[in-house]
């Protein structure tokens, strides 16, 4: 496939989502997810950075700043992280199983269906748990002095 | 299979994942790199969503809940190296999909250096953050009792 037959989907098809950087087979979908989720990760990764480094302001500046977390809508949107972010862990052992199993290559797909399915799961276990309050489930409250 | 012919040490197989670099040097490091972070970050990061979203809620992870948890600096050392993991690990990341998407070359000298610009100051944020936290007094909190009232 070149550029011009790609024509008016060229900045979506050939750029964003691989077409003109090589043409695979199922795996071309768990590249562009891996690569999706991963970008998404790194974007609230920099902001979680930017929010920590204003516990140097104090703590009400801190607290305030961070409270954001806690609101219905933002327990939503962390929904779409705690998913990019099982779907890279297990795609990512994935990969690493195609590159260093003799085998992986061969068990690339029902690899990538497990790595689905396990993904699947661990959001629903966690995301249970993200957004629980909202619907109080789950009401805040601070865990044995062990698990902070 | 059709591959990125515009680096050919840096190849993607047909089963997405990308193929270890066979000249050697800083790409075969960084494939190296990837995969070494990547393992220990599941460790890391299950470890940090299971005590910030099960074991305890984002409403209670305060300021106060900050100060009682780097009271001990084994989770200091164990969040410093998570971050810095997490920071460079998505960074190299970013590295390589300008290098895929941004061909220009002046514009991608602009985008390689954005991304050694974000990774000195994400660092050094991350740092001052962590390594130098110093409980102060407060008087309202959330969920837990502060450990200097």
């Amino acid at each position: 496939m070149d550029r011009g037959q790609v024509g008016r989907w060229s900045l979506l098809g050939y750029r964003i989502l691989g077409l003109g950087i090589y043409r695979g087979q199922s795996g071309q979908w768990s590249w562009f997810l891996h690569r999706l989720s991963g970008l998404g990760i790194l974007a609230f990764l920099l902001v979680h950075i930017i929010d920590i480094s204003l516990l140097e302001l104090g703590p009400t500046y801190y607290n305030d700043a961070i409270s954001i977390f806690s609101t219905p809508g933002i327990r939503a949107a962390s929904l779409i992280l705690i998913a990019a972010v099982m779907y890279h862990v297990f795609n990512g052992l994935r990969i690493i199983a195609i590159d260093f199993w003799p085998s992986g290559v061969r068990y690339q797909q029902q690899m990538w269906i497990a790595a689905m399915a396990l993904a699947i799961l661990c959001f629903i276990g966690m995301g249970i748990f993200v957004i629980g309050p909202i619907f109080g489930f789950f009401t805040p409250g601070v865990g044995p002095l062990v698990f902070m | 299979m059709r591959i990125n012919q515009s680096s050919p040490n840096r190849k993607i197989s047909a089963y997405g994942a990308p193929q270890r670099p066979l000249q050697g040097g800083f790409e075969l490091y960084s494939w190296y790199f990837f995969r070494f972070s990547g393992i220990l970050l599941i460790g890391f990061v299950v470890v940090h969503l299971l005590i910030m979203h099960v074991a305890n809620d984002v409403h209670c992870t305060a300021y106060d809940f900050v100060a009682i948890r780097y009271a001990n600096p084994y989770w200091r050392l164990f969040d410093w190296m998570m971050l810095m993991l997490a920071l460079f690990h998505g960074l190299n990341g970013l590295r390589i999909v300008i290098d895929d998407y941004v061909r220009p070359y002046t514009w991608r000298l602009v985008a390689q250096s954005g991304v050694w610009l974000l990774a000195l100051t994400f660092f050094w944020l991350g740092t001052i953050a962590i390594l130098t936290f110093h409980a102060v007094p407060n008087p309202g909190s959330p969920c837990v009792a502060h450990p200097l009232g």
